[in-house]
């Protein structure tokens, strides 16, 4: 006769075991034979997500990263003129998609909202099986992915963040960044300002209230005190205020001859507007005419505020009037797919994309810790901003930075903004254990495969 | 002092928008007992009327100018306005400078046909259901309209500038004896003040000085006697919302100067506005106009640096803040009615 081993305890035991490991999300279950969340295995293809705003006040620059990065794609697997990848100093790309693998995408909604954009990245991974996720224009958002990656395993290639946080004390194993920072825009702002406008100003700072606006005001701020400006005020403004008018009309009569706008998107162009509308341009103040300077630009933000922009200085990460032939390169494809020049929010999602592509076929795997370990300190040249490095203790490019001007006398409609100066990488670089970045205590982490 | 007349002005500026949409939200309210949350995208659809009369003011045709090229380094296609080209560039380019103003004469008819069309095609099969479900189908409706204008211009704020002649500032404080560059005011805000406050006295003297106007406010104290009287009351409430809408439109086209348009315009002022009816009593005219003005000039003190530094984040809240005092001291507002909302 035989007996069961089976008792009522161990198969309900055994049974809540299994519905655990079931109800675990995919992406935390280690993958058998591979080892990292979402291994593509034998699959002749490979997907990864944009995680752009679609919808929301960011919404153009979403549209515009989406663009350059479908236009990646299409270059990745051979088609249309291959565009940066025939400047791009490394020559691992063939056109066949990564490691041979078709390179297939998926797009979500951010609505530049950090929760919709986290449940955007979560179901990429989850039920679309992303490898990489890429894109946002808000370092909120960015903040908050980076995080989700970092847990769920897979790489996260930043878009338009400009916050020190991103690659500062928010760094993670997981991201990386080639946009600029907040610190960047200082250093390649205050020697242009300094000679611009001398050393013995007062400025006016209206900030927006969240992590960017914070981080991009204290690192203005320091680099204007540091040449002898002083500070009149800086003031918290609501983002997506709309009618900055109660926090503009207290400048008039506060004694400052310079206000900074550390405002971005639709918030930039009302705060510009509006200040233009107050006769600040026009204005003179301790013997000085009135300046506006705004620390983040973007052409889509240019060619909303019009003629209001005009001699007002700034910074950006990249403009598609630069010379060299990468730029060349990308504004062609781009321009002759779309009729119109790119963006620097787009220009920094192609960029990534083709990067992470590039150190998958170096590292010769998509494994997460192979991939970033083969971004770490790596140099790279060909891709519009001169020799480049991803620094491997904070997983931040460092570059040349442009500092621009609204043109003065535009001649067309994309001729919005003019480039002034083209800062050298060296003079924007910094410890990686800057007191603006997290100081000693910010840390990597180590790397997450997902399995 | 010079402060407190500039936020005062400020105040006047944001409160005569409050005031206007206001005005439209409980005119509505009164006649047909409405809560129309789609009232911001009114306002929207009258701020794209500027957006819309400017482009196609601006529309052009291309000639191929060889000496110059485009970005990709082909021969530049150089536009040229229609308008400029028909009526000389003179003529041409005042239109187009003056197109905000110019778009009242579209917005007025495009906005009664627009507030007819919503009356007509939605919201009156929703005169019997309660209010959650008027202000659900009516918030939804909102949702569809920004993602059309979205879908149509695009996510960004358009920039629609005043005409030249209005842009700049002017030294208010000259006229009021201060020194000079002590308030600095810009022009069109100044306009736009003068103008709400004309729509305001005309949307008042057609309901005190006219017998249509006459019928439409007995309609909104008793509608059953009017109805017993012979009188097609729902037409002329029809009409009333066609006139709403219109006033709404009105106060969006003249504000996009003032803040540069997009899909969401509307939602920005319409929980604001809402806020404003409520303060100033549900359905009561003049309470929403004063509401708007008190409110907005409120909402612009407490920007000042001086409130800030003693209650920090009193900006964001203030509006609220007053909303909550007024209805715990009179519940029906400002200068509410006896029974309106009450059953």
């Amino acid at each position: 006769m035989s007996k069961s081993n089976f008792s009522r305890r161990g198969v309900l035991k055994t049974g809540a075991i299994a519905g655990a490991g079931l109800a675990l999300p995919t992406y935390l279950r280690a993958d058998g034979h591979s080892g990292y969340t979402n291994a593509p295995g034998d699959s002749g293809t490979v997907t990864i997500g944009f995680n752009v705003p679609q919808t929301g006040p960011y919404a153009e620059e979403g549209l515009d990263e989406l663009r350059a990065q479908e236009l990646a794609v299409e270059h990745l697997n051979g088609e249309g003129d291959g565009g940066m990848l025939n400047t791009f100093s490394e020559k691992n790309l063939q056109g066949d998609g990564i490691l041979g693998k078709k390179v297939e995408f998926v797009t979500g909604d951010t609505q530049t909202k950090s929760d919709v954009a986290r449940a955007s990245a979560q179901s990429m991974i989850q039920k679309d099986g992303c490898i990489m996720i890429t894109g946002g224009s808000s370092s909120g958002v960015a903040v908050a992915v980076q995080g989700l990656c970092q847990e769920a395993g897979v790489i996260f290639m930043a878009g338009l963040t400009h916050s020190n946080d991103t690659t500062g004390k928010d760094r993670k194993a997981n991201g990386f960044r080639h946009f600029f920072n907040g610190f960047m825009s200082g250093a390649a702002l205050g020697p242009v300002l300094e000679g611009e406008y001398g050393n013995e100003r007062q400025a006016y700072h209206l900030t927006a209230d969240y992590n960017w606006g914070w981080t991009t005001q204290e690192s203005i701020q320091a680099v204007t005190e540091g040449m002898g400006w002083g500070t009149t005020e800086t003031v918290l403004t609501p983002v997506g205020a709309g009618d900055f008018s109660s926090y503009i009309a207290p400048v008039l009569n506060s004694g400052a001859d310079t206000l900074i706008l550390n405002h971005y998107g639709g918030d930039m162009v009302n705060s510009l507007t509006q200040a233009v509308q107050f006769g600040l341009k026009d204005k003179q103040v301790n013997g000085k005419d009135f300046k506006i300077i705004v620390p983040l630009y973007s052409e889509l933000m240019a060619a909303g505020a019009g003629a209001n922009i005009e001699g007002v200085i700034g910074s950006m990460n990249w403009n598609w009037q630069l010379q060299d032939e990468g730029t060349k390169a990308f504004v062609k494809s781009f321009g002759e797919k779309y009729g119109f020049p790119p963006s620097g929010a787009a220009h920094t999602c192609y960029v990534q994309t083709l990067l992470y592509a590039d150190a998958v076929t170096r590292a010769g795997t998509f494994n997460p810790c192979g991939v970033a370990e083969a971004l770490e300190d790596f140099e790279f040249d060909g891709m519009g901003n001169g020799p480049t490095l991803y620094r491997g203790s904070d997983h931040q490019c460092f570059k040349d930075v442009l500092v621009m001007k609204g043109t003065e006398n535009p001649t067309n409609q994309f001729d919005t903004l003019e480039i002034v100066d083209q800062t050298p990488r060296a003079q924007v670089e910094y410890p990686a254990d800057h007191p603006m970045f997290g100081g000693a205590e910010a840390t990597l982490g180590t790397c997450n495969p997902g399995a | 002092m010079d402060d407190i007349i500039l936020q005062t002005l400020n105040g006047l500026d944001k409160g005569s928008a409050y005031a206007l949409i206001a005005l439209g939200l409980t005119l509505i309210f009164g006649t047909l007992g409405v809560v129309n949350f789609a009232h911001g995208a009114l306002f929207m659809i009258g701020a794209f009327c500027s957006v819309t009369l400017q482009r196609i003011f601006s529309t052009s045709f291309e000639m191929v100018d060889e000496t110059q090229t485009d970005f990709l380094g082909n021969p530049l296609k150089v536009e040229t306005p229609y308008v400029e080209a028909w009526f000389g560039p003179e003529i041409g380019a005042a239109m187009i400078d003056w197109s905000v103003p110019l778009a009242i004469f579209l917005a007025i008819p495009v906005m009664i046909i627009v507030g007819f069309a919503m009356e007509r095609g939605l919201i009156k099969h929703f005169y019997k259901r309660p209010h959650a479900d008027q202000i659900l189908v009516t918030f939804g409706l909102a949702i569809v309209i920004g993602e059309i204008i979205k879908a149509n211009f695009g996510a960004n704020p358009i920039p629609t500038p005043a005409p030249s002649a209005f842009a700049g500032a002017m030294d208010f404080g000259v006229m009021l004896g201060f020194e000079p560059n002590a308030i600095i005011y810009p022009i069109w805000r100044f306009v736009y003040f003068l103008f709400s406050l004309a729509i305001i006295a005309a949307v008042f003297a057609f309901l005190q000085f006219t017998t249509f106007g006459m019928v439409v406010r007995a309609g909104m104290a008793d509608r059953e006697t009017v109805g017993l009287l012979g009188i097609d009351i729902d037409k002329r409430f029809t009409f009333m919302f066609g006139l709403a809408a219109a006033v709404a439109g009105l106060a969006g086209v003249m504000y996009t100067p003032i803040l540069s348009p997009n899909y969401n315009i509307g939602m920005d002022f319409l929980v604001l506005s809402f806020v404003v009816v409520v303060v100033g009593g549900m359905g009561s005219l003049p309470g929403a106009v004063l509401a708007g003005f008190v409110l907005g000039i409120l909402q612009s003190f407490a920007s000042m640096n001086e409130v800030k530094s003693l209650l920090p984040g009193i900006d964001q809240i203030i509006i609220y803040l007053v909303a909550i005092i007024i209805l715990l001291t009179r519940p029906r507002g400002l200068m509410g009615r006896k029974g309106v909302m009450e059953e």
